[in-house]
This record gives structure tokens, sequence and C-alpha cells, in this order.
């Protein structure tokens, strides 16, 4: 079990033509997700193609600086695709959700490369780049919606966080009930994805070892790993955003901050 | 003692104008401190379309009733939210007995002036659970629950016993004002900032309320800023100056 069957550029076609399908279907139907899904697809072709492109020199060249410095671009950009992703934002998130994704997914990888899998040499792109990208996919859903729900939910209680407030409540006091609720629902997905592994779903990396000519139960132990390092990300991660707007709509004598003040956007 | 300070300005956007009255008043037996319990100094607040007051100075001694008077818009419940700290004025400051109200001391500071919303946040459960609200707050962490108490105010407010088991989802706007009231008079405040404490409430509701609170102003070393739209409770509650914004200076 140490070979893969190749999937080549042209029978990439009939799995597009699946997709094409569903195009149809909508387009007939006027469904409007024909033109989202055809942009999604095309992004996901381009990007995936370009990120091979880079993947391989990367590998090839299997330098520290360089692998550094594509998994520092992976994190920007999981970090303000992350706040984008939020029906409410104001400009300070960008930098603190950037600042805690890379911070914490290159903590946990540091520990992983260091501690469980000891490449040689450590920044090996083989076992960095994927297990980066990993954790910064996972962050990045933890922080969108804990991050959505924390500025919603304060906005929308405003009047009851200043009526505590008023009652002499610290700020702390007043938004606790919001930074859990922030953390309860930026930690679904992870949460439920770990109560069904195994059972309802057969998680991607390890399906990608076992096809790659893994056997099971060396894939099994990656994935636990892995999924242990998400968790741990995601919490991380989801908490530290969360904790920095916390930080930023309430002042440090009590105060919830107004919408004004933040430049919170609407969308 | 209590006299509000207007200085004449003029300004862009929201005019802004004071009217000040000093009336004389003695609390009965009480000892009136020389230090004011609440002051402001030149307080002024901006909004995008220019000063909704400035130049604002308060000093209210034990034993006041401040009424504070004013069309809709002047920025009433502005000046209450910044005499607490919920709002930071633009300009000028607010003392507490004698010392500048900064940082960590505001919610021991909130627990003492206690600003009691036209429209009071409730929990959802019993009366008696919205009434210990507070009492979830580590600055009022010492205070113990006070059922007997409770029970006494809400039935000078013209409520049985029974009203304390009652769900806070079910009340209606003049009775939540009430568990409002209630709930910061169980604080035992040193300052009450009144926002229209009865706008909800009928005619004899609105009497016993005023009673509540003038027979508490009695009863120490303690004073309150009363919002009104009604000229006659004006009259009724006023022991102090009074003020109007929003006329012109």
């Amino acid at each position: 079990m140490n070979t893969y069957i190749d999937v080549t550029w042209p029978s990439l076609l009939i799995a597009a033509s699946l997709l094409i399908a569903n195009l149809v279907l909508s387009a007939v139907l006027r469904l409007g997700m024909g033109r989202r899904l055809l942009v999604a697809g095309t992004r996901m072709v381009v990007q995936l193609f370009l990120l091979g492109l880079v993947l391989e020199w990367v590998f090839e060249s299997a330098n520290g600086p360089a692998v550094l410095g594509m998994g520092l671009l992976m994190g920007v950009v999981a970090g303000v695709t992350a706040v984008r992703r939020t029906s409410i934002r104001f400009p300070a998130a960008y930098l603190d959700s950037v600042v805690v994704i890379v911070s914490t997914a290159f903590l946990v990888t540091g520990v992983s490369v260091l501690g469980i899998i000891r490449p040689t040499p450590l920044w090996d792109p083989q076992y960095v780049i994927p297990l980066l990208g990993m954790l910064l996919g996972n962050a990045l859903t933890g922080i969108s919606l804990g991050l959505d729900r924390f500025l919603n939910g304060v906005l929308a209680g405003r009047t009851r966080i200043e009526g505590f407030l008023a009652l002499g409540a610290t700020r702390w006091e007043a938004a606790r009930d919001e930074v859990r609720e922030a953390l309860r629902v930026g930690l679904i997905p992870t949460v439920n994805s770990m109560l069904v592994m195994g059972i309802v779903s057969l998680p991607g990396m390890m399906t990608g070892q076992i096809l790659a000519g893994a056997a099971p139960a060396d894939a099994v132990r990656y994935q636990i790993m892995i999924v242990f390092m998400i968790a741990a990300t995601v919490s991380t991660a989801t908490f530290g955003v969360t904790m920095l707007a916390y930080a930023r709509i309430f002042t440090s004598d009590h105060r919830l901050r107004s919408a004004g003040e933040l430049g919170i956007e609407l969308e | 003692m209590g006299c509000w300070l207007g200085r004449s300005r003029s300004f862009r956007g929201v005019g802004c104008g004071l009217s000040c009255e000093r009336v004389y008043y003695s609390p009965g037996e009480h000892v009136i401190s020389e230090t004011p319990i609440l002051a402001a100094e030149d307080l002024g607040r901006r909004l995008d379309s220019g000063w909704i007051w400035r130049g604002l100075g308060l000093q209210l001694a034990a034993g006041e009733c401040a009424v504070l008077t004013g069309k809709s818009g002047t920025g009433k419940s502005l000046l209450l939210r910044t005499l607490c700290g919920l709002d930071r004025p633009d300009e000028g400051h607010v003392h507490h007995r004698g010392h500048l109200v900064t940082g960590q001391e505001l919610p021991r500071f909130r627990a003492r002036v206690v600003y009691v919303q036209q429209k009071p946040v409730l929990i959802p459960g019993t009366v008696l659970e919205n009434l210990d609200l507070p009492l979830r707050f580590h600055v009022n962490a010492a205070r113990g629950r006070r059922e007997g108490r409770a029970a006494a105010l809400l039935s000078q407010m013209g409520k049985s016993a029974g009203f304390l088991d009652q769900r806070a989802s079910v009340l209606s706007g003049g009775e939540a004002q009430i568990v409002g009231l209630a709930r910061a008079l169980l604080l035992e405040p040193e300052v009450l900032l009144l926002d229209e404490p009865t706008a909800h409430l009928d005619a004899e509701s609105t009497e016993r309320v005023e009673q509540v609170v003038l027979e508490w102003l009695d009863a120490g070393d303690r004073a309150a800023l009363w919002t009104s739209h009604d000229r006659a409770q004006v009259a009724r509650v006023r022991r102090g100056p009074a003020i109007e914004l929003g006329s012109a200076g």
C-alpha cells in the first residue's frame, strides 16, 4: 500500500461535469445559485492550481524562510478572511484576527513539529504546510462564528449590558454571557465534527492519507493528533479574538463604546 | 449647596440653555455635609450635530431632589448617563463627595449613584430574581438578600407580596418601572438618577412612587435628580434646583 492512482487533469473534467450539471439545473429552475457556484468553483480551481505551483517550489527548495513566508501569507489571508465573513466588524478586528490566528497556529504547529512529528529538517514543508493549513482553516471558521456572535450579541444586548453596568457590574460581569456564547458558537463546528468523526464523517486528511497508500492505523493516529491540535487552535484563537474585541468594545472605566466610536461596519 | 451654573454660550447645532433657580430646603433634622454628594463642572456632550449641552455645572447636596426638564431630544437621559459614567463627557468632570470619579472606581460609584432607566432592564425570571440581580455583581456581593425590605417597598408602591413571584416577562411598563426603582432603592444608594420614573404609571401609582422616593430622601445623607415632563410632578417632588435643558439661555 505505498502507491496511489494518479488523477490527471483531463480526468478532472469528469468531476467538473457533475458540477456543470448542477449549474444547468440551477439555470433552468432559476434558483440563482449558478453564478455563485461558478465563481466559487472557478476560484477554487485557480487558487488550488496556483497553490500547487507554489507548493512544488516550496517543497523543492525546502528552505526555512520559504516555508515561513508561505505560512505567514496563509495566516494573514486566514485572519483577514475570518473577519470579512462576519456580518458586523470594526477596523481593528483585522489586526487582532491576524495576530491571534498566526500566533496560535504557529504555536500549535510548533508543538506538533517539535514534540510529536519531529521531521528532518524541522520546517519540512511536507508536514508543516498541510498541518498549518488545516489549523488555519478551522481557526478561520471559529473566529468568524465567534466574533460574529459576540459583536451581534453586544450590539443587540446593549440595553441589557448597560443596565447591568448601571447597577455596579464590571465590564467583565456585564459581558460574560456574550463572551461565553461567542465561544460556544465558535466551537460548534469543531465539537460537532469530533462527535461524529469516524461514524458519520471520514475526516479529509485521513481519507487522503489512506488514498495515498498509508495504513489505516497510521492514518487514524495522525488524524487523532490533528483533531486535538485543531480543537486547541480553534478554542485558543476564538477566545483570543473575542477577548481582544471585548477589550476594544469595553473601556477600562467599564463603559461600553458606541458603534460610532468603534467605527463598526454593518453588512 | 445645590445650584446649577449655566454659562451662556452660542453653539452650532442643538441650542443649550439652563435656567437656574435656587430653592432653600431644610431636610428635617439631618445634618447636611458641606461637600456635595454629586458635583459636575463644565460638563459638555457633543453629538454629530454639535454640542447638545455645554458648560453644565451641578452641585447636588444631601436632602435635595433636583428636577430636570426639557423637551425630548434635549439630552436629559444623556445627562443622567454621563453623571453615572455610562457615557464619558466630551468636556468637564464628575465628582463624588469631592473626589474625581475615574477608571476602576466606576462600578462602585455606579452602585452608589444609581441610574434608574426609564425602561429598566429585566432578566428572565421572577420579580424577586430581578430585585436580586445586583447581588450577582462583585461590588454588591457583601449585601444580603433583603426580601422583607423588598416586600415592604413594593407594598408602599401598591404591590402585594405575590408580586415578588410574578414572571418579569408579563409585567406592564409601569410595573417594570416599579421593579427598577425598588431594585435601585434596595442598593441603599446615595444618589438616585431617575429617568422619568413614573412615565408608564397611573396617577395613583405615580403618587405612591413619589412618596416612596421623598421618604427615602428624608431618611439620610442622600439626594436625587428627577427627570420629568409633568409640571405638576416637578412642583411636587422638587426640593432643590430646577434645571431645564434646551431652553434659550
